[in-house]
């Protein structure tokens, strides 16, 4: 029996899909069953609905922080920990405190809150996750600055994605249930556009899934049980998530098959590897192929491995084994002679059976192709 | 028993032939490896604003050359993220223009070596393509009312600070942006094929075109 609190966050991708509305909406629901809920810290930027939800829920009040000769409003966790609720419903996980509170920031206080041996339901966006910031600042041209570390999302208990279509959203800000009227316009110049709402979506989407993925549990795994809550760590085995793995050496015509692979990748929203399994030292050549995919690899996201071996096949299965590869790429092997036919199969052969179970592609010079296709 | 012992004896033999010749016929299938050249042209593009006209300058000139094509994609990183920051967005851009211009300089035989270069904008990208690799020559397109290419400013600052020949083709209103790999492919008329070449004109020095060197 443990004295730790239960924490449920509900992810969202963006203002107004409904995070503390649900949140609301599940602490009334609790509230019914008997429970002592309380509002920790509600933020419902004016919209009705959110207010209409919290209606009947007990909150606790907020402190006021005097800052520069500005009286500002904080939640006060002192007295929700002396007020010992079973469950706190705290809004906006990554705001930034005022200094001179407990901690720094929101999250930090919800530790203390979970410590306490209170479960709390909280509320965050997609972008405010501290590894997702690059990415959704560079997919919407839009940083925010509170973020929040991902292990708080690892750590939790329970998260729920809220999820609407990015038109829906678009309908209610224009509606005026996301912002006051006159920040409508401003908001959908800026952030609140089509592609960047479906971008969110699909960061926040799988996100969640890595979550779901990383936190499954395996019925015989260590005596877990099936329904165990119990969490384990990322050395799940992959159940959902694809891993795409490209093989390749220090040549021009590895960047071939790095594009291809980062566009399988990305259509399958896959972590991309990039493996050379080295054989010998690289001479001058070859260790500026070597920058050149490392630079390729760290423009697109993907990792390069750079491995040591003298069988290609076998260091692939260890990396593929070891990183749940779902999907090897390789380039096109070259002919070989027929007493090497004999001798040892091919390496797309040997692949295909040291690794059961994960796709294996060829990637082929498509010059090869228009010219076939013209003739 | 001799019988035996001959027919083994030729059909081994046989065997040993084959093998022989199968390795020798394939060894002569096999494609020579892409021949790598020392020499090494530039070609700096940013995303909606690659030239067709530069590309066929730089493909025509790589040909003449034998020198290796080094298509470099020039993409921005905001000042709110690291300069080393994934790019998915633009790569996504990238991606179809550098495997078409690979595809048509393959088609030609010319041996590429594709980049992608991130910067605060065009022209520290291009500071950092210039540091960052070896090359003989770089052929951009100066840009002018909506043409693709660069603008004057990064022209003169390239010309200034470059190391190696610069070839700088003048802006043409007939010079289409190829801004997806559909139009880096679509040409119907192939630079290599002859047309109404003049008599003695050099790949560079064709109308339209300027040669800058330092």
């Amino acid at each position: 029996m443990t004295n730790h609190g239960h924490h449920k966050i509900f992810l969202g991708m963006a203002a107004g899909v409904g995070k503390t509305y649900q949140m609301l909406r599940e602490g009334q629901a609790e509230a019914e069953n008997g429970r002592d809920v309380v509002i920790g810290y509600l933020e419902p930027h004016g919209r009705l609905e959110t207010l209409a939800q919290a209606e009947g829920l007990e909150t606790v009040p907020r402190r006021r922080v005097t800052y520069r000769d500005s009286v500002l409003e904080e939640m006060d966790l002192p007295a929700i920990i002396r007020r010992q609720p079973e469950l706190a419903l705290i809004d906006e996980l990554a705001h930034t405190n005022a200094p001179g509170l407990e901690h720094p920031k929101r999250y930090e206080d919800v530790d203390d809150v979970l410590a306490a041996g209170i479960d709390v339901f909280s509320t965050v966006n997609v972008q405010h996750l501290e590894t997702l910031n690059d990415q959704v600042a560079e997919l919407t041209g839009i940083r925010v600055r509170e973020t929040v570390p991902d292990a708080v999302i690892g750590a939790a208990d329970e998260v729920v994605l809220i999820d609407i279509t990015p038109q829906s959203l678009i309908e209610r800000l224009v509606a005026g249930k996301v912002y006051a009227a006159e920040r409508v316009p401003a908001a959908l110049n800026n952030f609140f556009k089509v592609e960047n709402l479906a971008a969110l979506r699909e960061v926040a989407l799988r996100q969640v899934a890595e979550e779901v993925e990383s936190k499954r549990i395996p019925a015989n795994v260590d005596g877990g049980r099936p329904g165990d809550e119990r969490l384990i760590d990322t050395a799940a085995p992959a159940a959902v998530g694809e891993r795409l793995l490209a093989l390749v050496e220090p040549n021009p015509r590895s960047q071939r098959v790095v594009r291809r692979a980062w566009r399988s990748a990305q259509r399958l929203g896959a972590e991309l590897d990039v493996l050379w399994v080295a054989d010998h030292d690289p001479n001058a050549e070859e260790q500026e192929q070597l920058g050149a995919l490392r630079q390729l690899a760290s423009v697109l996201g993907a990792h390069l491995l750079i491995e040591h071996g003298d069988d290609v096949a076998h260091v692939a299965q260890r990396v593929a084994q070891d990183r749940g590869t779902t999907y090897v790429l390789i380039g096109t092997p070259e002919p070989r002679g027929a007493l090497r036919r004999l001798t040892k199969p091919a390496l797309p052969d040997r692949l295909l059976a040291m690794l059961p179970g994960v796709d294996l592609r060829i990637v082929a010079d498509r010059t090869k192709r228009v010219k076939g296709d013209s003739t | 028993m001799n019988v035996v012992l001959i027919a083994v004896i030729v059909i081994l033999a046989v065997a040993v032939v084959g093998l022989v010749w199968a390795g020798a016929h394939d060894r002569g299938k096999r494609p020579a490896p892409q021949a790598t050249s020392s020499r090494r042209i530039l070609f700096p593009f940013v995303a909606g604003a690659l030239s067709q006209r530069a590309l066929d300058a730089a493909l025509r000139l790589a040909r003449v050359e034998g020198a290796t094509l080094v298509p470099v994609f020039l993409a921005r990183v905001s000042l709110d993220l690291p300069l080393d920051s994934a790019l998915p967005r633009q790569c996504s851009m990238a991606m179809p223009l550098l495997e078409a211009v690979e595809q048509r300089a393959t088609e030609a035989g010319i041996p590429v070596d594709s980049r992608i270069v991130r910067g605060r904008n065009r022209r520290h990208a291009l500071r950092q393509a210039i540091a960052e690799e070896n090359f003989d020559r770089i052929v951009i397109a100066a840009s002018a009312q909506g043409s693709p290419g660069f603008d004057p400013d990064d022209v003169a600052w390239l010309l200034e600070n470059a190391p190696g020949e610069i070839v700088v083709l003048r802006p043409s209103a007939k010079d289409q942006p190829a801004d997806s790999a559909g139009a880096v492919l679509g040409r119907k008329e192939s630079p290599f094929r002859p047309r109404r070449a003049r008599r003695g004109a050099h790949p560079v020095s064709r109308a339209g075109e300027t040669a800058a060197s330092r």
